[in-house]
């Protein structure tokens, strides 16, 4: 390669959580081609099978401590659909304050410690907005990761009461939770939600939750940011770093969203499923197929995750990460906050989805939106909640049976496949979120949705790890033990 | 306090929800407790700003004696395999296996701390067929050795210090840190298994809830109910080494608090119990595993006494979601 050509390997990434390496072809000062490597691989898959399967709700969790809460749902739910089990009312309304209680605190965990600390790196010392920028968000020292720290973990006091500590609970079962709130703990969990909507409120949006949620344009989104100086608000603080750098134009993969559908409660989606390619389309989950052609594991044929198959080739000819590429009917989808919200039909996200597509900047706003509209949502499902009432239902596991559990992570789409045989687990497929985002390349040669995000980014003189690239598989909000699992 | 400690954060085949449980440590929070503490980060996954060749540099020189470290944290067991390669974890950006990291670096750290039951024993990780051949920084499960061997002792000459959890609680890391930052640590505050005595001294029956409900062997039998989980529900509490139930989690919680059984997570191969983790396998009625320090036979004596003399308001409410019977008001005159 010339000089003007040349590859370079980044990582370790930082402020994602687990261990990511991406392989940069730089032409012309900008990312050409991109190559993503999960490269920590522990075999989930493998540990579960032979399994008492009741043990998948110990062992799922421990896949990930940030998706923790999001890995016992989907364990739960397809150990549920396996007993054809269905959980009390009640037991819909906790767990799912649980799962969301969890996405929320990670889209929060994400936005105050792991990206936004990226522009508070000395490379933008010269930008006017450097030094305002730096005092709030700079890593471990910003005014804001103090005070996001702390607000977390007084959000998380939910789990404590939900689902005796975060992460890693056994509290969700197939029958629903195994904590009965009473009627005094339903007014502490109002009081727990009440003391973070003041934060957002303060601190995050400078608004109420309900105008943030009834931004229904880019215009509006415009109108609304600029009543006000960026300094009232870290969300108009990101849109005014959005606007200086351009991340509306950062990171555009295929603009093919997809969402399983997010808190189901009473057979009804909170959030809807569904794909949205060029406009909504229905979801067929039976179109799902895992190529392995650039993952380190054995065979060739994509299959269906219930027939899917784990098992290591470290030296597999052609491959170059332990993630295997999921494709729905063939095509690269993106999963996420932002691929919910336009699924789901939010006026706002469809707009700014329409206008640049899935890009750095809409994925954030998309995120936050959604931390808004899901904070509301908690707050009437606690109201829901009918002390007294059961919690939990059981049902004898068949000696055979299958079950599937779909359910949405923060960062997106995640997916059990169970196979029970003689009482045993005789399969466990997982397909997680970034499972999704962050693949390789197929059996076609098609790039992953992050692999195609990445060409186009620029890099800055004597770059080594580019911020540009940085930015943009922050912007995932990736997940790399889930990943591979 | 005037000392700095720096730490070196690594991780590797685990879930990075040890580093999940610790950003929610409270009291104060978890970046002032490291600023008042006087404990310095020199790299941390989740927390610091470098990234890539920054990262891999900081490594290098530590290796190279240049820059000293006072507590390498490792999260997430060590992988051996494929073949004893290392392969299963190359960190990125180096080409080079996280276990041969891990060797060189703990040569020049003061002292080395296994964060979480991966990187103590093997963990969650070494389950099953343990496909990774996953193990501890200085045990393979409960056997002595692990990546760094039986013999190995850290700068300081303790070894390997395992604060063992699934996860852990903030407390327990932030406490040994704060400990060793005193200079106030050696090898009498370990226990036998290696975890700092502040926590692993104490058995998580302590302070549990249901305690009452242990005391007449009123059991649920069902997950949401309220009886004592030891019986039916696989609870491990009166065998398990740890502070849940005075410490609690989250504000208010604990596994009991959250209706299901201590599983024994600080305690090696918690994750092969030989059993389904929340079924208790009994023999003739009586529970394979029994407190500890209890002897068989007095257990079955008192279980027998106190089951006779259950109360009907333990006996309906252990197998109810919800108190159905309140204890009796009784006459404040004849205490």
């Amino acid at each position: 390669m010339s000089d003007a050509r040349r590859r370079i390997v980044v990582g370790p990434f930082n402020r994602v959580e687990g261990d990511l390496e991406v392989t940069l072809d730089i032409d012309d000062g900008r990312v050409a081609a991109a190559y993503v490597n999960a490269p920590l691989y522990r075999g989930f898959e493998q540990i579960l099978a032979g399994k008492d399967p009741r043990d998948a709700l110990v062992i799922a969790p421990r896949i990930c401590g940030i998706c923790s809460v999001s890995q016992s749902m989907a364990a739960a739910y397809a150990l549920a659909d396996a007993q054809r089990l269905a959980m009390p009312r009640n037991g819909d309304l906790a767990t799912n304050l649980v799962l969301a209680a969890e996405n929320v605190a990670d889209h929060f965990t994400h936005f105050y410690l792991f990206f936004m600390p990226d522009f508070a790196r000395a490379v933008y010392a010269s930008e006017p907005w450097y030094a305002s920028l730096a005092q709030r968000f700079t890593a471990t020292v910003g005014d804001a990761a103090r005070e996001a720290i702390g607000a977390r973990a007084q959000w998380l006091h939910l789990m404590g009461l939900l689902a005796g500590k975060w992460p890693h609970t056994l509290g969700l079962q197939p029958g629903g939770s195994t904590r009965p709130i009473l009627a005094q703990e339903c007014l502490r969990l109002l009081l727990q939600i009440a003391g973070f909507r003041r934060f957002l409120e303060q601190v995050t949006f400078g608004d109420r939750l309900e105008a943030i949620v009834a931004l229904d344009s880019a215009a509006a989104l415009s109108g609304w940011a600029d009543a006000a100086p960026p300094h009232s608000s870290d969300l108009r603080r990101f849109l005014a770093i959005a606007d200086a750098l351009g991340l509306d134009g950062l990171g555009r993969a295929g603009d093919r969203f997809m969402s399983y559908g997010s808190h189901l409660i009473d057979g009804e989606h909170l959030f809807a499923p569904g794909l949205w390619h060029h406009g909504l389309q229905s979801l067929d989950t039976a179109l799902i197929g895992e190529d392995l052609s650039h993952s380190w594991m054995q065979g060739d044929a994509a299959h269906h995750p219930s027939r899917g198959v784990t098992l290591p080739e470290p030296d597999k000819a052609g491959a170059y990460s332990w993630c295997k590429a999921p494709r729905l009917d063939g095509a690269v989808v993106e999963v996420g906050a932002l691929a919910r919200q336009v699924v789901d039909g939010h006026p706002l996200v469809r707009d700014l989805v329409a206008a640049s597509g899935g890009n750095v900047r809409n994925r954030v706003v998309a995120r936050l939106l959604e931390v808004a509209r899901v904070v509301i949502a908690m707050e009437d499902w606690v109201r829901a909640l009918v002390p007294g009432e059961p919690f939990c239902h059981t049902a004898p596991l068949p000696d055979n049976a299958d079950g599937v559990g779909l359910v949405e992570a923060a960062r997106g789409s995640l997916g059990h496949w169970l196979s029970v045989r003689d009482g045993r687990i005789a399969n466990y497929q997982i397909v997680a979120p970034t499972t999704w985002n962050f693949s390789p390349r197929d059996a076609a040669g098609v790039p992953g949705a992050l692999e195609q995000a990445l060409v186009g980014a620029p890099l800055r003189d004597g770059e080594t790890s580019p911020l540009a690239a940085q930015h943009i598989v922050r912007s995932f909000d990736p997940c790399m033990v889930c990943t591979v699992h | 306090m005037n000392h700095t400690l720096d730490v070196l954060w690594l991780q590797s085949g685990g879930c990075g929800g040890c580093t999940m449980s610790l950003l929610c440590a409270e009291s104060p929070d978890l970046i002032s407790t490291l600023e008042l503490g006087g404990i310095r980060l020199l790299w941390h996954p989740a927390l610091s700003e470098a990234s890539g060749d920054e990262v891999t540099g900081l490594l290098q020189r530590v290796v190279d004696g240049e820059v000293p470290v006072d507590v390498l944290c490792v999260e997430g067991s060590m992988l051996r395999g494929p073949f004893g390669s290392g392969r299963f974890h190359m960190l990125a950006g180096s080409a080079r296996p996280m276990i041969d990291w891990v060797s060189d670096l703990a040569r020049h750290s003061r002292y080395t701390m296994a964060v979480g039951s991966c990187a103590a024993f093997g963990g969650i990780t070494a389950s099953g067929s343990n496909p990774a051949d996953a193990c501890g920084l200085q045990y393979d499960g409960s056997h002595p050795g692990g990546l760094l061997g039986d013999a190995y002792r850290s700068g300081a000459g303790l070894p390997v210090i395992n604060v063992a959890g699934c996860p852990t609680h903030p407390n327990w890391v932030l406490e040994t840190l704060l400990a060793l930052a005193r200079s106030g640590f050696d090898v009498d505050d370990l226990d036998a298994l290696q975890r700092p005595r502040s926590f692993a001294d104490q058995l998580v029956h302590h302070g549990c809830p249901r305690n009452e409900y242990y005391e007449y062997k009123a059991s649920a039998r069902a997950p949401s109910q309220l009886g004592c989980l030891m019986e039916h529900m696989g609870c491990l509490g009166t065998q398990a080494h740890a502070d849940c139930n005075t410490r609690l989690w989250n504000g208010e919680g604990s596994c009991i608090r959250g209706g299901y059984a201590c599983i024994n997570c600080t305690a090696p191969e918690f994750e092969e119990p030989g059993h389904p983790f929340t079924v208790t396998p009994s023999i003739a009625g009586i529970p394979v595993g029994l407190p500890t320090d209890m002897p068989k036979a007095w257990f079955v004596a008192l279980s027998s006494l106190s089951k006779a003399a259950t109360p009907e308001r333990l006996k309906t409410n252990a197998v109810s979601d919800h108190a159905r019977i309140a204890p009796k008001v009784k006459s404040t005159r004849y205490r």
